[in-house]
């Protein structure tokens, strides 16, 4: 396949987005799993992650043949409904965070509370607490994991960068599990609120791109369209941000 | 069965949060959708509907929640 620079204006995004998206999702599974592993040891948190790992893989393999079935401008138009539902929930909540309406996700908070939770189930089943432990940690990584396979497929499939998209949100995985294992802490740290503005820009630029490629639409500059569609809903998001921000409230972080 | 019924609420979760945001969206993308079927050659102008009209939507939806929430 030979690689144009028209190729790589879709790539680039779709391959950001897929990291970027996956890099979100990954730190808030992280911290489920941490959680277990601190409560309860690395056995049941491993073996939950890898189960989970598992089911995500083999909902991959399962849709990945199907995707082929369904003729393009159909799949663009479903494909494109979902990444706009997708991406513009988490531009609004990205939005909603950054002006101080609704609280920044908290991964201490979210560490401190499963751990809670735990140390209970703990008091309460004390000879299931392995089981329960390792399903914790599979449920987190199904849940979240989900949205990565939906990120890496809708991004991916409308154009065959499904290899490419799933090569991102593999890195970020990653990434995040050799940060985890080195620190031993949630990544409370990372930016996460900018990073779903970051993607939820993406996305809905992708869901408008595709949509409209869905309805036959001629768009100016074919793929070019979507780094010009990413910049009006970034300028849009920015003006929602300021006019509804509220004092002494939230940032970008 | 409750990690089943979690993982379902989850995959509707992935799309579905704020009723009117869908709702308006799903509006625009309906919109957009017979302007291109009854106009075949103002395709164009049914492109220009979904953008601007989901720009749009998520405007008016971000500041109507920022409202609602200073309200309650």
């Amino acid at each position: 396949m030979s690689w144009t620079f028209t190729s790589w204006t879709v790539a680039a995004p779709a391959v950001s987005a897929a990291f970027l998206g996956s890099l979100v999702e990954a730190v808030e599974a992280l911290t489920i799993v941490l959680a277990v592993a601190m409560v309860r040891g690395w056995r049941p948190a491993g073996l939950g992650a890898l189960a989970g790992l598992a089911l995500l893989a083999a909902i991959v393999l399962a849709l990945g043949p199907l995707l082929d079935r369904i003729p393009l401008h159909l799949l663009q138009l479903a494909i494109g409904i979902l990444l706009l539902l997708f991406g513009m929930r988490w531009l609004r909540k990205a939005i909603l965070r950054a002006a101080g309406v609704i609280p920044l996700h908290d991964e201490v908070s979210a560490f401190a509370q499963e751990t809670n939770e735990l140390r209970e189930q703990a008091r309460r089943h004390e000879k299931r607490l392995d089981w329960l432990a390792g399903l914790a940690s599979f449920k987190a990584v199904v849940l979240e994991g989900l949205e990565v396979v939906f990120i890496v497929i809708a991004v991916g499939a409308g154009r065959g960068l499904l290899l490419p998209a799933s090569i991102g949100a593999a890195a970020a995985c990653l990434l995040v599990a050799a940060a985890g294992l080195v620190v031993h802490r949630p990544l409370a740290r990372v930016p996460e609120n900018a990073l779903k503005f970051a993607v939820g820009v993406m996305l809905s630029a992708f869901g408008v791109f595709w949509i409209g490629e869905g309805l036959g639409v001629p768009w100016p500059g074919e793929d070019l369209a979507i780094v010009a569609f990413a910049a009006l809903f970034l300028a849009v998001a920015l003006i929602s941000v300021a006019l509804a921000r509220r004092p002494a409230l939230g940032t970008l972080r | 069965m409750s990690a089943l019924l979690a993982v379902l609420r989850e995959i509707a979760g992935l799309f579905v949060e704020d009723g009117s945001l869908v709702l308006a969206i799903l509006g625009v993308v309906v919109l957009a959708a017979i302007v291109a079927k009854l106009a075949p050659g103002m395709t164009l102008a049914a492109g220009a509907i979904l953008l601007f009209g989901c720009l749009g939507v998520l405007l008016i939806n971000a500041l109507s929640a920022a409202r609602g929430a200073g309200g309650a």
